[in-house]
């Protein structure tokens, strides 16, 4: 009896949903949804705020060496808005029913994963000019887009993160716009920024459409708005000018405007490299993956202490 | 001596002792035990680096010959950096950190306070203004001793360890020389004496309340004034002037 829900409930429940889902009404975590939406988005918002923590990183690598106090202090604000950004992704994440510490145990285990970007090593200053204006362009881009995915919490979690997220851009920018007018060393560590970064980054949206298995419910609900080949098409078109009007050059020999299109057309992707780091591979994924483990385990007496002090008080006040 | 000497050297004490404290509480961005925690020490940093700006700038100013905030921060050495020992200390664990920021916090707190009524207008306007970031470090540190005392058996003796261990480095907040004498008469610097023992009532009344023993007060190391350090702070400055000595040309 308890079992008993039979198929023409949950068809009409499909049919609801996805009738809401055309309307373009939010789902809210009280809403009905299927089990499968509900999975993807876990996954979907909990990888998101892991690669918002784990994005901290590359960049923390240089706030000790930050070329001057001003710049310490962009950097230092600009890393600790993705720790917020984390945050709020945690919480919508957890709206699903699940617990950031479940969402972190994922991610220290490996279960889940995080934006492949952030296993590339920071090696100069123009590393930050670089991550800032296309590992947060791109970024944009992609949550442009989900600013209109269909569920709520999410959905709202990005009007508020995208506000932040063009001030890293313009900041990264303007770090690359000041070493490409600099000298001639800061001119080269701000190509060799671009040259390295250029490829990961349009990797940071994923396979070609026509390789990506995973899209058909995440468009047909309103998860994804966008295929990875238009969203990078737009961030592509976007970013080359801005690459000509500092004077820096895009290291694709096949970048070509092209004129019937209306956008560019851009060399091929090297995929191995891609599903090498995505698998493990890349440069700094272990060295990622520990720091986020020995922080965690260093802090574990600090909460066990905050988690038992709380207590206490509690008892004190019932008392 | 003459008057702007020693207010040079006044600002420049305060400024290095925020950047040197800033640039170590910086350390702790992407290592806290929490994000939320990650997130407020971060502030601190901020809040820190800011404060030193100013009275970078401001030394700057009255000396007259052009230095700016990033000359005083990148291009002096360790013999002429006027930070209080107690800022260049290492991070250690979460809660030797706690404990050097409460006791420096517990110092500017009190400091501040009194400097709001300095003589000296861009002095009191920096008092005014620091004064909420500082009330802020001060109770955010105190919470944390009374947290990490009163929480687990662990938590207390790592906590009571790290201000046994650190205790010696106290004293330096309270040394006095002929910049204080000459300020003071000038209704420009704060009363050492009575910072100090505000202080002990706030540090005893915090280790109290969170079951802990203040250490006793023996030989204490000492250092700022001279600018003499520990050995730890030429390597906060090689890696924090990194840049700036290896490009002197460039502008960031
Ligand atoms: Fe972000
Ligand atoms: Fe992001
Ligand atoms: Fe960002």
């Amino acid at each position: 009896m308890f079992f008993n829900i039979n198929k023409m409930d949950i068809n009409k429940k499909l049919e609801e949903f996805q009738a809401k889902i055309d309307a373009e009404s939010k789902i809210e975590p009280k809403d009905w949804m299927p089990e499968e939406y509900r999975k993807h988005l876990q996954r979907q918002i909990s990888q998101h705020a892991h690669s918002e923590v784990i994005g901290m990183q590359p960049e923390g690598n240089w706030i000790s060496r930050a070329p001057s106090l001003r710049a310490k202090l962009v950097l230092l604000a600009k890393i600790q808005d993705e720790a917020g950004h984390g945050q709020y992704l945690y919480s919508a994440a957890e709206t699903l029913g699940k617990s950031r510490d479940e969402f972190i145990e994922e991610l220290q285990t490996e279960k889940a994963k995080y934006s492949s970007i952030f296993n590339y090593p920071s090696l100069t200053w123009a590393d930050m000019g670089a991550i800032g204006w296309l590992v947060d362009g791109a970024a944009i881009v992609n949550q442009v887009s989900l600013q209109r995915t269909s569920y709520g919490p999410y959905s709202r979690a990005m009007v508020r993160i995208c506000k932040e997220e063009s001030f890293h851009q313009r900041q990264g920018y303007e770090i690359m716009a000041n070493m490409a007018k600099g000298t001639a060393e800061q001119k080269a560590m701000a190509q060799d920024a671009l040259n390295r970064f250029w490829w990961p980054s349009l990797m940071m949206f994923g396979p070609h459409d026509s390789d990506s298995p995973n899209t058909g419910n995440a468009v047909k609900w309103k998860i994804k708005r966008e295929t990875n080949d238009e969203l990078r098409q737009k961030f592509i078109d976007k970013t080359v000018q801005q690459a000509e009007i500092i004077g820096l050059s895009i290291p694709d020999s096949d970048l070509k405007w092209n004129e019937s299109k209306g956008c560019y057309d851009y060399g091929k992707i090297n995929w191995e490299e891609f599903w090498n780091v995505v698998n493990g591979k890349g440069p700094c994924n272990k060295q990622r993956l520990k720091h986020h483990i020995k922080a965690h385990k260093n802090g574990e007496w600090v909460r066990k202490a905050a988690l038992a002090y709380g207590i206490k008080q509690k008892e004190k006040e019932l008392a | 001596m003459t008057k702007n000497e020693a207010l040079i050297n006044y600002s420049l004490r305060i400024g290095d002792t925020c950047l040197i404290l800033g640039q170590r509480m910086s350390e702790w961005c992407s290592n806290g035990p929490t994000l939320e925690e990650d997130i407020a020490m971060t502030n601190i940093s901020l809040d820190l680096i800011g404060q030193a700006r100013t009275m970078l700038t401001y030394a700057g100013e009255i000396e007259g010959k052009g230095r700016t905030e990033d000359d005083f921060a990148y291009k002096r050495n360790e013999r002429e950096y006027f930070n209080s020992l107690l800022s260049e200390r290492p991070n250690g664990h979460f809660g030797d950190t706690v404990a050097r920021n409460f006791l420096q916090s517990a110092y500017f707190y009190h400091f501040y306070n009194a400097l709001i009524s300095s003589k000296d207008n861009m002095l009191s306007a920096h008092a005014t203004k620091s004064i909420k970031e500082v009330t802020y470090h001060l109770r955010h540190s105190a919470e944390w001793v009374i947290r990490l005392g009163d929480g687990t058996s662990e938590s207390k003796e790592k906590i009571q360890n790290s201000f046994d261990e650190i205790w010696d480095f106290v004293g330096d907040l309270f040394e006095t020389n002929e910049v204080d004498r000459l300020l003071l008469n000038e209704g420009i610097s704060v009363d050492q004496t009575k910072i100090q023992q505000e202080w002990n009532s706030t540090v005893t009344e915090v280790l109290t309340k969170a079951g802990l023993t203040r250490p006793n007060d023996g030989y204490m190391q000492t250092g700022r004034l001279e600018a003499k350090h520990s050995e730890y702070l030429g390597h906060l400055l090689a890696e924090m002037q990194f840049l700036q000595r290896a490009y002197p040309d460039a502008k960031w």
